[in-house]
C-alpha cells in the first residue's frame, strides 16, 4: 500500500494576505488548481464555439437577469403566492441567524435527528452544518465533492467543484482515515465508497436540505440543476424538504429559465445540460406515493438588499453561480479558493462578500486583482465584475464623514495621509502654474529621488525623473522648427 | 415589523422612481440554432446521450416487451420494478404471464413509507415511461405521476425507459410551448439527461454517483 501523501490545509487564519502567500509557496495546491481550471476553461470554450450564439445568448441572460430584477419584489410575493398555493411553506430571513431559527423550528417541529443536505451555498452562507451539529442534529453532506470537504473538516474551495483543492491521492487518504476503507486511489472505487455510505444517509433522514438554481414565479417551480442525483434524493427521499436561497435567484417566467439553464450549464461545465433538471412545484399531494410531505422554502436576504440598493452594485445579483469567473481568473487559480477565507471565492465573492459580512471584514478583496477583465468576459449574465470592483475600491477609501453611505463597512481602508496625498496631486496637475514649477524641481533635483519606495521597489526599478521634461523638449522642438 | 416586510420595504424602496423593464425575450435565440429536421432528431439524441454513457435501442411498439425481457437477462437482473397502472406496465405483465420464467416483477403500487428497504436494498432494475425527449441537449422527460412515482427513475441501479420516436422535440423551449407547461406544473417534472455522474475527484469521470448507474432507452420508432 503506498504511503498517503500530504493534505494540504489552508488555514482560515491570518489575513487574506498571509493566507495568499502560504497557499502560493504550496506547490500541490497550484498544480491541483492550475489543471481543474485549465480543464475547465477548455471544456466551456468548446461548449460554446458558436461566439455569435454565446454572445446573443449572453446579451439575452443579462436581460432576463435584469427584468427579473428591476420588479424583483412583485416577483418574491407572486412566487410566495404560487407556491403557497402549490402547498409549499415561504419562510422569510434578513439575516443568517434567523434563517437558522426557522431551519431549526422546522427540524424541532419533526423532532428530527439527522438531515441530509444537497448542495447549498445559502446553506454555507448560514453555516448550517456547524449551527445544527451544535443543537446535536447530524448534517450530513451529499454531494460528493461536499462529503469529501466535510470529511476533512474543511470549507468548499470552489462554489460548483468544492473538492477541486485535493487530487484522487488525497481523496483516497482521507477515505482510508475517516471511513476505515482500503486505500484506493482508483476514482470509479472511490465514488462508490461514497455512494454506499450516503445511500444509507439518504434512507435514514428525516429531512432533507437543499438550494435552488431559479425559483420561477410564474408557476411557483424551484429549479434545481446536478449530475449526481444527490440533489434528488434529498429532495424526494426525506419526509421533509426545505431549501434555502437568497432572494435574488427568482425569475419572472418559466421560460426564462431556458436560456439560463443553458448558460449555467455550458460555463460552469461545458456541458450542454446536466444530469438532472429538477422542478419542484410542490409535496406530494394526498394520492401520490413518494416525495416529501411538506416543502419549505426559506428566502435569505443577508445583505442582498443593500447591494439592491444601488444601481451599479444591483448587478451584482445578477449571478446565477456558474464559477466561470472562477475558473478564469489568474488570482483564484494561483491562490486557490480558502485563501479568501469566505463563502464565496473568486471576482464573484469579491463582489458579492462585502454585501454580505462588510466591507471592514474583507478590505482587500475588492483589490486582490489585477483588473484584467477575464472576469467580465466570461460571466453568463455579463456582470460587469472589473467596474464593480473598482467602485467597492472606490467605496473601501471614502472619508467616514461622508454623508453617501453606500455599505456596510466603507472606508475601512480610508487614510487622512493617502487622501491628502492625493488631493495635492490632483491641484498639482490641474494647475499650470503650479505644475510648471513641480516639473522644474522634479527634473533639476532628479538625482535626490529614493530608491526604495515600499512595496513599489519590490518588483518594480526605482522610478527617476528625465533630465528635462516632455514640455520641455517639445518646446526646445518647436524652437528649432521656428528657425527652419 | 416582520422579516419579509423589511425585506420586501426595502427592496420597494430602491426601486421608487424606476420602471420595471420591459419583457423583449427573443424565442430565436433558444429556437433557432437548436431545431432539426425530423428525421435527425433520433441520431441528434443518441449523439449526445451516448456521449454520457446512455444506452440506446431501436424498437417497436410490438417489440419492445421483448427485448427488454432480453436485456433483463443479459444483465442478470434478478428483478424489475414496473408502474402497474400505466399501459406500459401492463403491457408488461401480459408479456410476462405468456412468457413464464424472467425475471421477477415488482409494483410500485403502495406508499414508499411501506416498502422503502426493499426499494433501496433489493430493486435493482426499473421501468418507466416518458414525456418525450429534447434532441438539443439529450434529454429525457420525466412527469412523475401517482401511477409512476419519482423515486422509480432515481433509486434503482439500472433504469429502462420508453421513448416513443414522435415525441421527440427539438429544444427544452419548444416542450415548455407544447405541453403548456407555464399553465400547469406538476408536484415533479424532470429532465434525464444520462446515468448520475460526478467529476468532483479531480475532474475525472465516474458514473453511477448516487442515481441509476446505467440508463437504458428504448425508443418506439413507429409511435
Amino acid at each position: 500500500m503506498s504511503a498517503p501523501t500530504l493534505i494540504p490545509t489552508v488555514e482560515v487564519q491570518d489575513d487574506f494576505r498571509t493566507r495568499a502567500h502560504k497557499a502560493l509557496g504550496d506547490a500541490q495546491l497550484r498544480n491541483n488548481f492550475r489543471s481543474a481550471m485549465d480543464s475547465l476553461m477548455t471544456k466551456r470554450a468548446v461548449a460554446f464555439s458558436d461566439a455569435h450564439e454565446r454572445e446573443h445568448l449572453r446579451a439575452l441572460g443579462n436581460a432576463i437577469r435584469a427584468r427579473a430584477l428591476s420588479k424583483l419584489p412583485d416577483l418574491l410575493e407572486q412566487l410566495e403566492q404560487n407556491l403557497t398555493r402549490n402547498g409549499v411553506k415561504v419562510h422569510w430571513a434578513e439575516t443568517v441567524d434567523e434563517a437558522n431559527d426557522l431551519v431549526l423550528s422546522i427540524i424541532r417541529a419533526h423532532e428530527a435527528r439527522q438531515v441530509i443536505k444537497g448542495k447549498s451555498m445559502v446553506s454555507e452562507e448560514m453555516e448550517m452544518n456547524h449551527v445544527l451539529a451544535e443543537q446535536g442534529i447530524e448534517c450530513l453532506e451529499s454531494d460528493m465533492g461536499e462529503f469529501i470537504v466535510q470529511l476533512d473538516h474543511e470549507k468548499p474551495s470552489h462554489i460548483i467543484m468544492p473538492a477541486i483543492h485535493k487530487n484522487a491521492g488525497q481523496v483516497a487518504s482521507l477515505f482510508h482515515d475517516k471511513l476505515g476503507v482500503e486505500y484506493t486511489k482508483d476514482v470509479d472505487q472511490l465514488i462508490q465508497i461514497g455512494r454506499k455510505v450516503l445511500r444509507q444517509k439518504f434512507f435514514e433522514a428525516d429531512i432533507g436540505v437543499s438550494g435552488v438554481n431559479f425559483a420561477v414565479a410564474e408557476t411557483g417551480t424551484l429549479l434545481l440543476v446536478e449530475n449526481e442525483g444527490n440533489g434528488r434524493m434529498s429532495t424526494t427521499v426525506p419526509p421533509v424538504h426545505i431549501a434555502v436561497t437568497g432572494i435574488e435567484k427568482v425569475v419572472e417566467n418559466l421560460r426564462d429559465v431556458v436560456p439560463l439553464l443553458s448558460l449555467l450549464t455550458r460555463s460552469a461545465l461545458g456541458q450542454p445540460i446536466t444530469t438532472y433538471v429538477n422542478m419542484i412545484s410542490g409535496p406530494r399531494k394526498a394520492h401520490e406515493l413518494d416525495g416529501p410531505q411538506e416543502v419549505h422554502l426559506v428566502l435569505l436576504d443577508n445583505g442582498r438588499s443593500q447591494a439592491f440598493a444601488d444601481s451599479e452594485l444591483r448587478q451584482t445579483l445578477n449571478c446565477i453561480r456558474c464559477g466561470a469567473c472562477m475558473n478564469h481568473c489568474p488570482v483564484y487559480t494561483r491562490i486557490g479558493g480558502h485563501a479568501y477565507g469566505e463563502v464565496y471565492p473568486g471576482p464573484i465573492g469579491k463582489i458579492i462578500t462585502p454585501h454580505m459580512v462588510g466591507l471592514a471584514k474583507v478590505p482587500d478583496h475588492p483589490s486582490a486583482s489585477s483588473l484584467c477583465g477575464a472576469c467580465g468576459e466570461v460571466c453568463p449574465v455579463k456582470i460587469p465584475i472589473p467596474s464593480l470592483l473598482r467602485r467597492l475600491r472606490e467605496e473601501n477609501v471614502k472619508a467616514p464623514d461622508s454623508p453617501n453611505q453606500v455599505m456596510r463597512g466603507q472606508g475601512s481602508k480610508y487614510s487622512r495621509k493617502e487622501r491628502f496625498i492625493w488631493n495635492a496631486w490632483a491641484r498639482l496637475n490641474s494647475s499650470p502654474a503650479l505644475y510648471r514649477l513641480f516639473g522644474f524641481f522634479a527634473t533639476r533635483l532628479r538625482n535626490l529621488t529614493p530608491s526604495n519606495i515600499g512595496p513599489w521597489t519590490q518588483n518594480h526599478s526605482a522610478p527617476k525623473p528625465a533630465a528635462r521634461s516632455l514640455h520641455d523638449l517639445a518646446r526646445a522642438h518647436q524652437g528649432k522648427q521656428g528657425d527652419q | 415589523m416582520s422579516a419579509k416586510q423589511n425585506i420586501l420595504g426595502k427592496l420597494r424602496k430602491s426601486l421608487s422612481g424606476t420602471t420595471p423593464l420591459a419583457d423583449n425575450f427573443d424565442e430565436a435565440l433558444v429556437t433557432e440554432p437548436w431545431s432539426y429536421p425530423p428525421e435527425q432528431r433520433i441520431a441528434q439524441l443518441r449523439k449526445l446521450m451516448e456521449a454520457v454513457h446512455t444506452e440506446l435501442h431501436l424498437t417497436t411498439g410490438q417489440a419492445w416487451p421483448q427485448l427488454l425481457a432480453q436485456l433483463l437477462r443479459e444483465r442478470q437482473l434478478p428483478s424489475l420494478l414496473i408502474a402497474p397502472g400505466t399501459p406500459h406496465g401492463q403491457r408488461v405483465v401480459e408479456y410476462w404471464q405468456q412468457h413464464p420464467g424472467l425475471p421477477a416483477l415488482k409494483a410500485y403500487d403502495r406508499p414508499v413509507e411501506e416498502w422503502k428497504a426493499e426499494l433501496f436494498n433489493d430493486t435493482p432494475a426499473s421501468l418507466t415511461g416518458t414525456l418525450g425527449a429534447i434532441a438539443a441537449t439529450g434529454s429525457l422527460i420525466v412527469w412523475p405521476t401517482r401511477e409512476e412515482p419519482r423515486l422509480m427513475s432515481l433509486v434503482p441501479p439500472v433504469h429502462f425507459a420508453l421513448l416513443k420516436a414522435s415525441e421527440i422535440l427539438d429544444n427544452f423551449y419548444q416542450v415548455q410551448q407544447q405541453h403548456k407547461w407555464a399553465e400547469g406544473m406538476p408536484t415533479n417534472a424532470l429532465l434525464i439527461s444520462g446515468p448520475s455522474k460526478t467529476a468532483d475527484i479531480e475532474q475525472v469521470l465516474a458514473y453511477g454517483a448516487h442515481g441509476p448507474k446505467d440508463l437504458v432507452v428504448l425508443i418506439l420508432e413507429d409511435q
